[in-house]
């Protein structure tokens, strides 16, 4: 899927590119490639899909949106694709994922997150969605965030590759 | 605080930032400054945390395994927990919620094996059990997050 230059490339920019003016080209010395080559790479793993967007990572929380919320639902296997899809459309969700139960203890396998400004707006969407997707009778929870104990993007180490 | 300028360097770049070799000149170009003052601008926004870095989103399970994991840990000791399982370098998000399950974290590891070798050892750390809520299915195709910074 990925080869080892991607890969050395992809753990060279996930930290930030270097606010330069050619920071394609810095990164390009570091891993002795061509600036080129590293654009042409990033171009196409973008085409790929592998990297899904490349560009400015605001801290949400910093910008006045305290509010984080992950929201479940509990639907039945067959119609959660379909709805995930008409809830990812939302602009105020910003992830939307299928995850597994865990009998007894946890009935949700739709997870998505919702940002607000306040605790208040997020209820407000909450109820907006429920309505718009019509999910009244599905079982959901709202998991409000309390403190934060660590927030950082996500960091890939050198590890073997998938076929 | 933030100025137009700010804001649309904020909301505008999260999903199309240039990839050629002079991004912040392209950027200038388009908002009448100088390359220069880009540059200032992205550096100022992230030394006062309102972006985290300009950088990819990896598509989740392409390199190496990732879950989401959740815990329920008493209230008085979720503080010193966190911090033992802040201290795996393959833990990215670690949030507590309010929930029976009130302490959920992202592990990224380099495989299943590493993952489980991984969550052994926070229970083993942490005298609590882990739960694993892989990602099965990702309904969602645009990440950016479209911000209202009119107040």
């Amino acid at each position: 899927m990925i080869d080892s230059v991607d890969l050395e490339l992809i753990l060279a920019v996930q930290n930030g590119l270097p606010l330069v003016s050619r920071p394609y080209a810095q990164i390009a010395q570091q891993l002795q490639l061509t600036e080129t080559l590293v654009i042409q790479r990033l171009l196409a793993l973008k085409k790929r899909g592998l990297i899904k967007r490349l560009g400015v990572i605001v801290n949400h929380r910093q910008l006045g949106y305290q509010s984080n919320a992950m929201v479940v639902f509990n639907i039945p296997d067959t119609e959660v694709t379909q709805i995930g899809r008409k809830i990812s459309q939302f602009d105020f969700i910003n992830l939307c994922y299928r995850r597994p139960r865990h009998e007894d203890v946890w009935p949700f396998n739709l997870f998505c997150m919702i940002h607000g400004k306040t605790q208040e707006t997020v209820l407000q969407q909450l109820k907006n969605l429920i309505q718009a997707c019509a999910l009244e009778a599905y079982e959901h929870d709202i998991l409000f965030s309390q403190r934060c104990f660590k927030q950082r993007g996500a960091r890939y180490k050198s590890t073997p590759l998938k076929s | 605080m933030l100025n137009n300028l700010h804001k649309q360097l904020l909301n505008d770049y999260q999903q199309d930032f240039p990839i050629s070799p002079q991004p912040f000149l392209e950027i200038a170009g388009k908002l009448g400054v100088s390359e220069d003052f880009i540059i200032k601008a992205f550096s100022l926004l992230q030394e006062q945390s309102l972006i985290s870095r300009i950088g990819p989103i990896i598509q989740p399970n392409h390199i190496g395994t990732s879950s989401l994991v959740a815990m329920t840990i008493p209230a008085e000791q979720l503080e010193s927990c966190a911090e033992i399982i802040n201290q795996f370098s393959e833990v990215n998000h670690n949030y507590e919620r309010d929930h029976a399950f009130n302490l959920w974290f992202v592990i990224i590891a380099s495989d299943q094996n590493n993952l489980t070798d991984i969550l052994s050892s926070i229970e083993k750390k942490t005298g609590f059990a882990t739960f694993k809520f892989p990602l099965l299915e990702d309904y969602f195709i645009n990440l950016g997050f479209q911000l209202d910074l009119n107040d």
